[in-house]
């Protein structure tokens, strides 16, 4: 306990908000084993209850504070299929970190082991030694499985499916798997490289992969399932459908919803102007609409990609803020603004319907509300303007209706996402589903567990027919 | 992959292909788009027409100008080679029904997707008159695809070269006044869809336009192709193209169109003055 914990290297603030290189660095060697000792090895150990597939945590930390750095991944690989990637980017400090003793003890979540990092170093270190092993895969079942969408529900299910004997086929929209792994999250937070890995241990496991496959219009469910044959059928297509403010001039040149901007530079790397032909909009002054991580993302991309000024606008304060609090404080030391207890109310533009400003209204902490958080007022006749010539709202995302509208008998909620059972099994026979289609915008690691709770329930479900 | 397997040449800047794409040429109906991309890293995702299908061949046809990087890049292709990514059919149908007269106006490259329109209200019994209309004679493409499905057809060309010398507005005015169409359908250049919907509003004859924003995915999730439709937010790729053209905001979808404007520009110049050839 007398152990601080590791500090996390970073690159420099000035240098990496020129760049897309990886801003958290990794720990060392000794720091990982440092770290991993930290853990008391409770006999409890409650931070398992906070970690969504319930990795056994103090195991593999006490394999890696012996150096068994192997045997560490291997036990985080019973339970989680990216280690390297949820390492990454979970949002520990509200998962495993919020209930483990050591944070408890000193009263900060943040002080908690760095369950995380530890993660990532094994992880990293397996895939680095070329050590990952490609998992056994059982007899054929002879039964044919669909997977639609290849983000981490997609993904998750297709491993745990295939090596029960399943043939695995994942229907892919876009023209690289990954979901928003690849489109969304940004390389100097997630490196690219690591997800193809993922995918390619996939490949050699004998899954394979149909992209540009818009399941819906390309073949609907009903003819994958009586034309094609398919014994079952997972759904994992995620949220998808960018949300706006419903603010005057949000249609003018130079807004773009989060999605777009990050898919631009993300998918189609629009950052390598040299070479590559998906233009991105040059911006001097940026507001970025949110304060979640789409938001942190797509204003640290803003001014990667050469932006002067990049603005955060956020109705609530900093403690509100549902972005994870390492890429708060990343974005902060790059020099990102932010305006809290503000919200925008419209969008202006010049001649030429080009962005050129935004008017904001301040707000003020009321009385708390039925979830306990201070409720913001709008403070009136406290309207004012800051010149922008870009707006990016990052508000989250509501769910793609395309599948729900191609297929009748899909239950779904007014929100739009799918009904499923505990064992992520739709309204429709032999029809699953998981991951942000289900759950609203989550987590990878949620999106993860997902996809393997439904891959258990199909391989059941199909041993019974 | 999909296999280019037919090359034409219709005009001096217009190409046909015919693509091998089963999936596609099963699924798609009349007024749907397929998303292209030339190269799996570098390339940029654009939207183009079904112009149409050969079920049984599992084929289907595209025809394109050549007018900034990608498109001169595709025109370059050539029988055999593939295109690496193709994803389609995107966007919602037309809805073809039994109205009487059908008019469908075609302006420039936009008569390649109003083909399949055409075809298709002709199909559900419909009397269909084509107006085709180009800058001069040798822009005009399709004009016998057009007549095949068509009752009567008018063409108009802005130099009067061939057909008329007017504007595709000018026609349908006419046929307007004397209370024809029951429907109008109109493809082509926003300027001229814009037009056509001002020409049938006193008339009250329900438009149709087929929009062309710019895309990314095509599926819904980037907001990018959206539009002001009837003062509401709409996402071309998902909930059209087609849109009524009396509740389109034309103008804001012209600026809209030219976001990126300078560097598609310097793209295409370089790419005319061969600079960048290929890629890799
Ligand atoms: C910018 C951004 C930053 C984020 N940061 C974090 C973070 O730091 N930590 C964290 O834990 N979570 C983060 N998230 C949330 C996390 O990425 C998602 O919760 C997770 O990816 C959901 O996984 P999924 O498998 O359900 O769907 P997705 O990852 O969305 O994948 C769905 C895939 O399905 C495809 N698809 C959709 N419809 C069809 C169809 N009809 N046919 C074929 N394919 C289809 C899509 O193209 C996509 O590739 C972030 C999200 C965003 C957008
Ligand atoms: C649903 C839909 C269907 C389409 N069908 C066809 C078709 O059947 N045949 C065809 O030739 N074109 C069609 N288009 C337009 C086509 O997508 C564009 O011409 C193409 O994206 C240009 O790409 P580029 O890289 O060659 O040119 P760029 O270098 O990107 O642009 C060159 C010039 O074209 C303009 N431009 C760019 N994108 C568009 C666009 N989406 N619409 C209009 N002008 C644009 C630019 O402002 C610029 O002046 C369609 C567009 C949509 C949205
Ligand atoms: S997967 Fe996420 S929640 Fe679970 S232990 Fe790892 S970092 Fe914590
Ligand atoms: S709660 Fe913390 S200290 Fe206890 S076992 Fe878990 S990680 Fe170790
Ligand atoms: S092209 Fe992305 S939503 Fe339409």
């Amino acid at each position: 306990m007398t152990i601080p914990q590791m500090d996390m290297p970073a690159q420099d603030p000035v240098l990496r908000s020129k760049n897309q290189k990886e801003v958290a660095l990794g720990y060392t060697e000794e720091m990982a084993i440092i770290e991993a000792s930290r853990c008391l090895q409770c006999k409890n150990a409650p931070c398992i209850k906070g970690c969504p597939v319930g990795i056994n945590i103090p195991g593999f930390l006490d394999a890696a504070a012996k150096g068994n750095f192997q045997e560490s991944v291997d036990i985080i690989k019973e339970a989680s299929l990216l280690p390297a990637i949820c390492g990454r980017v979970c949002p520990q400090e509200t998962q495993c970190m919020e209930f483990c003793t050591v944070g408890k003890t000193l009263k900060d979540p943040m002080k908690s082991v760095a369950i995380g990092r530890v993660e990532r170093y094994v992880a990293d270190l397996e895939r680095e030694t070329n050590s990952i092993k490609i998992p056994a895969i059982k007899e054929s079942t002879g039964n044919k499985v669909a997977i639609i969408g290849s983000g981490p529900a997609g993904l998750a299910a297709a491993a745990d499916l295939r090596q029960d004997g399943h043939e695995v086929v994942v229907f892919e929209a876009f023209h690289k798997p990954g979901g928003v792994m690849i489109y969304g999250i940004p390389e100097f937070r997630l490196p690219k490289a690591i997800v193809e890995k993922e995918i390619d241990t996939l490949k050699e496991m004998g899954v394979k992969f149909e992209m540009n496959f818009l399941v819906g219009r390309t073949r609907t469910i009903a003819d994958l399932i009586e034309k094609d044959n398919f014994d079952a059928v997972f759904i994992g297509s995620g949220a998808g459908l960018p949300k706006f403010m419903n603010i005057p001039g949000e249609n003018l040149v130079g807004v773009f919803s989060a999605n777009e901007y990050l898919t631009r530079s993300n998918l189609m790397k629009a950052y390598d102007k040299e070479n590559v032909d998906t233009p991105i909009y040059q911006s001097k002054k940026v507001a970025v609409l949110g304060g979640g991580n789409v938001a942190m993302d797509a204003a640290r991309m803003a001014l990667r990609l050469g932006a002067e000024e990049v603005n955060v606008i956020y109705r609530r304060t900093r403690n509100e803020m549902p972005a994870r609090v390492e890429e708060i404080e990343h974005a902060m030391e790059e020099g990102i603004k932010f305006h809290f207890l503000t919200n925008p109310i419209r969008i202006l533009g010049d001649d030429n319907a080009r962005v050129n400003a935004i008017e904001c209204l301040k707000y003020e902490l009321g009385e708390p509300d039925d979830s306990g958080r201070r409720r913001p007022l709008p403070i009136s006749g406290s309207e004012f303007i800051m010149e922008m010539d870009t707006v990016i709202p990052a508000l989250g995302n509501g769910s793609n209706p395309l599948i729900k509208q191609t297929t009748q008998d899909l239950e779904t909620t007014k929100w739009g996402n799918i009904v499923v059972n505990e064992n992520n099994k739709s309204s429709m026979d032999r029809v699953y589903a998981g991951g942000d289609i289900v759950l609203g915008a989550a987590t990878v690691i949620l999106a993860m567990g997902e996809g393997r709770t439904a891959a258990k329930a199909i391989t059941d479900d199909l041993k019974n027919r | 992959m999909n296999k280019i397997v037919e090359k034409k040449q219709l005009s001096d800047d217009v190409y046909l292909m015919e693509l091998e794409a089963p999936y596609i040429a099963e699924s798609r109906r009349a007024g749907q788009f397929i998303i292209l991309q030339l190269d799996n890293n570098f390339g940029e995702r654009i939207p183009l027409t079904i112009a149409d299908a050969n079920e049984s061949k599992g084929t289907i046809t595209i025809i394109f100008q050549a007018v900034g990087k990608t498109t001169i890049h595709l025109s370059k292709l050539e029988v055999g080679d593939y295109i690496e990514n193709l994803l389609g059919p995107l966007g919602t149908p037309t809805e073809i029904k039994k109205v009487g007269t059908v008019v469908c106006v075609g302006g420039g490259i936009g008569v390649a997707p109003m083909h399949p329109i055409a075809q298709a209200y002709k199909a559900a019994g419909n009397r269909v008159i084509s107006i085709i209309g180009a800058r001069n004679r040798d822009l005009l493409i399709m004009e016998e695809e057009i007549k095949k499905c068509s009752d009567e057809v008018i063409i108009c060309t802005d130099d009067g070269s061939y057909g008329r010398k007017d504007l595709v507005t000018a026609p349908l005015k006419e046929l307007c006044e004397k209370g024809i169409p029951n429907e109008v359908v109109a493809i082509g250049p926003p300027i001229m869809m814009k037009f056509v919907s001002e020409t049938t509003r006193p008339y009250n004859v329900h438009t149709m336009v087929s929009l062309n924003t710019i895309m990314v995915d095509g599926t819904g999730m980037c907001g990018g192709c959206r539009v002001t439709v009837g003062g509401e937010t709409k996402f071309v790729c998902v909930d059209g193209p087609e849109f009524d053209g009396h509740l389109v905001d034309f103008d804001n979808m012209m600026l809209r169109q030219k976001a990126y404007k300078t560097q598609e520009d310097q793209a295409t110049h370089k790419c005319r003055i061969g600079l960048t050839g290929d890629h890799k």
